[in-house]
């Protein structure tokens, strides 16, 4: 049973080690943004995911109202409603309500996919130990980056500026090349927010919000069914 | 940051994302039926981060539109969209790469270097 605890902790190391470098560069991006790095450390400890937060800190960064944030925050996550519901299918009797209150916290793309790939069922100890590295080195990495965004030349700082749309690129646009309707979700999307940015005054939160709920309903409407998207 | 500006906004933030998580895991145990609402789903991602990259990560160097606030860097440049054409060199090298299936770790340090490289040009020829 203590062994499913280190597995789990094991299969953690290379998720943590990876979002050690993407914190970092949300560490810096938010210490632009006018934030300490506590405050930017504790964004990191209680929200655990990375698109969410960087829209988060350019909303506060415009002082956007808190309904604009919230259904943001929604949009932007909503990606975590359908993770939970494909993983709340594959755990074992030992994750009862408790147990799954507590995972929740935690249940980001890379941990989904890691618990999702493992053979029949997963229980407690071994989705306790996978959270483990991850959140510490979510964390670690962004209070680095936030002590670093105040250390570093300005030259740097605005060349590591992008690290966070690469990091979007390279989940994106590899689906995209695989499937014709991600490859138009992407088009679409990325089309629709770039007119809406130069053509009208509608804030970050609601562009992202108005091109990820048409463009997605429009495709679903298309291209239903399993296969469609990956 | 002041808190009384900065703890509504994180907590709108932590709630409403912990949520999204918690509720589909503990009340809802059984299979969406809607392949409408299944295949929405999987199409979010993809849209709300294609519309979160464009056109933001042209504005991640530094560049404004009103030309206001600059990076340092590329003051005296006889260049004054400097940071826009180096997020744009940027967004070739990472789109590039992410293309091919390199790791996120790969694409992002690859953009970062390309910014880096193309800051250094502006600063040898635009002087």
């Amino acid at each position: 049973m203590q062994h499913e605890f280190r597995t789990g902790l094991r299969h953690g190391v290379a998720i943590g080690l990876g979002y050690l470098s993407v914190s970092f560069a949300f560490g810096i991006t938010a210490v632009a943004a006018g934030m300490t790095p506590f405050q930017a450390l504790l964004i990191s400890m209680t929200n655990v995911t990375s698109a969410g937060q960087l829209a988060g800190v350019s909303l506060i960064a415009a002082a956007a109202p808190l309904t604009e944030m919230a259904l943001t925050q929604f949009t932007i996550n909503l990606r975590y409603a359908l993770m939970s519901l494909s993983l709340s299918q594959k755990l074992d009797g030992s994750m009862g309500w408790l147990q799954r209150l507590i995972f929740a916290f935690c249940n980001t793309d890379e941990i989904f996919a890691v618990a999702s790939s493992q053979p029949g069922t997963v229980g407690k100890r071994y989705l306790y130990g996978l959270m483990v590295m991850p959140w510490l080195g979510w964390s670690l990495g962004t209070i680095l980056g936030a002590a670093a965004g105040s250390l570093l030349p300005e030259f740097v700082r605005t060349a590591l500026g992008i690290a966070i749309y690469g990091m979007f690129l390279a989940i994106i646009l590899p689906p995209a090349r695989r499937s014709l309707p991600v490859r138009l979700a992407v088009v679409l999307a990325g089309g629709m927010s770039i007119a809406l940015f130069f053509l009208t005054g509608i804030g970050g939160g609601y562009r992202i919000i108005l091109c990820g709920v048409t463009v997605s309903a429009l495709l679903a409407w298309l291209f239903p069914g399993e296969e469609a998207a990956p | 940051m002041s808190w009384q500006v900065y703890l509504p906004y994180v907590l709108v933030m932590a709630v409403v994302t912990y949520l999204v998580r918690a509720v589909p895991l503990t009340l809802v145990r059984k299979p969406i039926r809607s392949t409408f609402f299944r295949s929405f789903l999987r199409y979010v991602p993809y849209a709300v981060l294609a519309a979160m990259t464009f056109p933001d990560v042209l504005f991640s160097t530094g560049y404004t539109l009103s030309g206001s606030s600059l990076p340092a860097w590329s003051a005296g440049l006889t260049l004054p969209w400097a940071p826009l054409l180096c997020a744009a060199v940027g967004l070739l090298a990472g789109t590039l790469f992410a293309w091919r299936g390199k790791s996120l770790l790969t694409v992002a340090v690859v953009s970062c270097a390309a910014v880096a490289a193309a800051q250094g040009c502006c600063l040898l020829f635009f002087r």
